[in-house]
């Protein structure tokens, strides 16, 4: 074997034990989270985990339903305000901006997405929270206010996937339709966005995901109450928050019950994820 | 003849209704960039100054500068892209140029692509668990450096794999045929046509890590410190951890508010900053692109 023909398998070799490693980190998170948070939940049970009302660390009370109704609740609320103008804002820069605006306001959207979350927050404290508190009372510190700014949040990554899903939708689509002596919103609800469907489902799942995991805007502007909220004027706690909150001061058993947080926030985004990419799997397959 | 001139009419006032809607759409989004933009802005700039910048915070946070948490947020964002940039460069070498493309790397990608959309603080619990706890580095810039870089090694994989693939395959072929060997292939032809890729997706993780607050929660960042950090093994403040507790601790929240603007405005011009050069890149690389 000459020098080089060494050189080659002793790089070939330092770089496959490279990319393991890289590979077996990420690995290595999935399974210390499982096996510090999995022993508690069955220890109480996961009926009592999954469905128990009361949060009580110091009494052993570890009841995660008030937050698991409250990462649904402000993400439900994040999709319905994010879902429209999301959607409407792709299928206007796909099909009714011209070129040039296009290339304008894209990047900007991209930036948009770049802005940090806690800042995002802090414009919540500072702007939304007291508005909502002094025009339609309560604390202010609420679902709703969590719900509008985690929508806007989600804006990035609804229209920049639609866009891509709407674009992918072949022109002679629009050339048949339009031929046949359709109007061009005629053709866009009935033509462009059943073809692009899959694609819109799956930027509406990512969204999903990314409102579930935000944690600091939302534990700025949700108010942290653990209670189930009677209404969208309510302070409620997500998953998220009660793991940021709590796990400076955490030890022992408490300790353990917010990783069995992290796991579910973990099981939870992983089924989204096996959606999202199913969905846009089939959907290609479609095509 | 008259109910076909309706239902034409009526055909092209939806198409106004629609046009209009979507167009009102995207313009209530753009006005809300606007404003959120504008508050911080105007705000902002009015704390801004060169004190501000360069000096320590005084009077229990009330007053004087955020150097230590610009700093800080410095320091922190290079560590992680010290550790997360030359693993996932040489990773997704490996996984375009080496490996048979097969089910195991199949598995490999959809496990990195999921990690990419793990909640970050949940990044900051393993953080805390491992490098914190078990390995006892303590809250410190290394903990929160290895944490923070953790997070952003799928998005750095993924976008050098992508930057990889990219470069046709005729180029390898060319170049093996001439006799190089694979390394000297990949490192003389196909890296120098990658790098424009590859350096655009480094600086949007960059990016990234310096907005992150979650990761480094539990990990690195403390509100106030007396002195600069002087090793890897300090406590750090960092910027945007500055203004969630400016935000959320202290006594004073109308002097408090003022100085989270002030901070607010100088991550948000780091960040977009950092963006911006990311865009400016990758069209600097597209227009020199050979092919």
């Amino acid at each position: 074997m000459t020098r080089l023909e060494r050189n080659e398998r002793l790089i070939k070799i330092a770089l496959f034990v490279i990319a393991c490693s890289a590979v077996s980190i990420l690995a290595v998170i999935t399974i210390f989270i499982f096996s510090e948070g999995t022993p508690i939940m069955f220890k109480y049970g996961l009926r009592s985990f999954l469905l128990g009302l009361d949060w009580y660390p110091s009494e052993q009370s570890f009841g995660l339903l008030p937050m698991i109704i409250g990462s649904v609740m402000v993400t439900f609320g994040s999709l319905l305000v994010g879902v429209p103008f999301g959607l409407a804002c792709a299928i206007f820069l796909t099909e009714f901006s011209s070129r040039r605006l296009r290339h304008i306001l894209k990047p900007i959207i991209e930036l948009l997405a770049g802005i940090p979350s806690v800042v995002y927050g802090f414009i919540g404290v500072v702007i939304l929270v007291p508005f909502i508190r002094e025009t339609l009372g309560g604390p202010g510190l609420s679902v709703l206010a969590a719900s509008i700014i985690l929508g806007i949040m989600i804006l990035p990554t609804i229209i920049s996937i639609s866009i891509d899903s709407l674009q992918a939708v072949p022109r002679s689509y629009r050339e048949g339709s339009i031929a046949l002596g359709a109007t061009k919103w005629q053709t866009t609800k009935m033509v462009i966005l059943p073809a692009a469907k899959s694609g819109i489902i799956a930027s509406i799942i990512l969204g999903m995901g990314r409102a579930i995991g935000e944690t600091m805007a939302v534990i700025m502007i949700a108010g942290n109450a653990i209670n189930i909220p009677r209404s969208v004027l309510d302070p409620v706690r997500t998953l998220t928050s009660n793991i940021a909150l709590e796990m400076g001061y955490a030890s022992g058993e408490h300790r353990q019950a917010l990783f069995a947080t992290g796991v579910i926030l973990f099981i939870i985004i992983m089924i989204l994820n096996t959606i999202a990419n199913a969905t846009s799997v089939k959907g290609k397959a479609a095509k | 003849m008259i109910i076909n001139m309706n239902a034409r009419k009526w055909r092209e006032i939806k198409q106004q209704i629609g046009f209009m809607a979507v167009q009102l759409a995207a313009v209530i989004i753009f006005i809300i960039l606007g404003i959120l933009l504008y508050f911080i802005f105007s705000r902002g700039i009015t704390v801004i100054s060169w004190d501000f910048l360069t000096k320590m915070p005084e009077k229990g946070m009330t007053a004087g500068g955020i150097f230590p948490a610009i700093l800080g947020s410095f320091y922190l964002t290079i560590g992680a892209i010290l550790f997360a940039l030359p693993l996932g460069i040489l990773a997704a070498i490996y996984m375009t140029e080496y490996a048979t493309q097969g089910k195991i790397i199949r598995i490999i990608r959809i496990g990195i692509s999921n990690l990419a959309s793990v909640p970050s603080i949940v990044f900051g619990l393993f953080g805390l668990a491992l490098f914190v706890n078990y390995l006892k580095f303590g809250v410190s810039i290394l903990s929160g450096s290895l944490t923070l870089g953790i997070m952003i090694l799928p998005v750095i994989i993924r976008s050098s794999e992508e930057a990889l693939l990219l470069v046709p395959n005729g180029f390898r072929e060319a170049s093996l045929a001439l006799g190089a060997t694979k390394w000297q292939t990949i490192y003389k032809i196909v890296l120098p046509n990658a790098i424009g890729g590859i350096i655009t997706g480094a600086i949007l993780g960059v990016g990234r890590v310096a907005g992150e607050t979650a990761p480094i929660l539990f990990t690195a960042a403390t509100f106030y410190i007396r002195k600069l950090p002087n090793s890897i093994f300090s406590e750090v403040m960092a910027l945007p951890y500055h203004i969630y507790a400016l935000m959320t601790e202290g006594s004073h929240p109308k002097e408090q508010k003022a100085i989270a603007y002030g901070a607010s405005l100088v991550l948000i011009i780091m960040v977009l900053g950092i963006n911006l050069l990311a865009i400016f890149i990758r069209n600097h690389y597209r227009r020199k692109k050979k092919w």
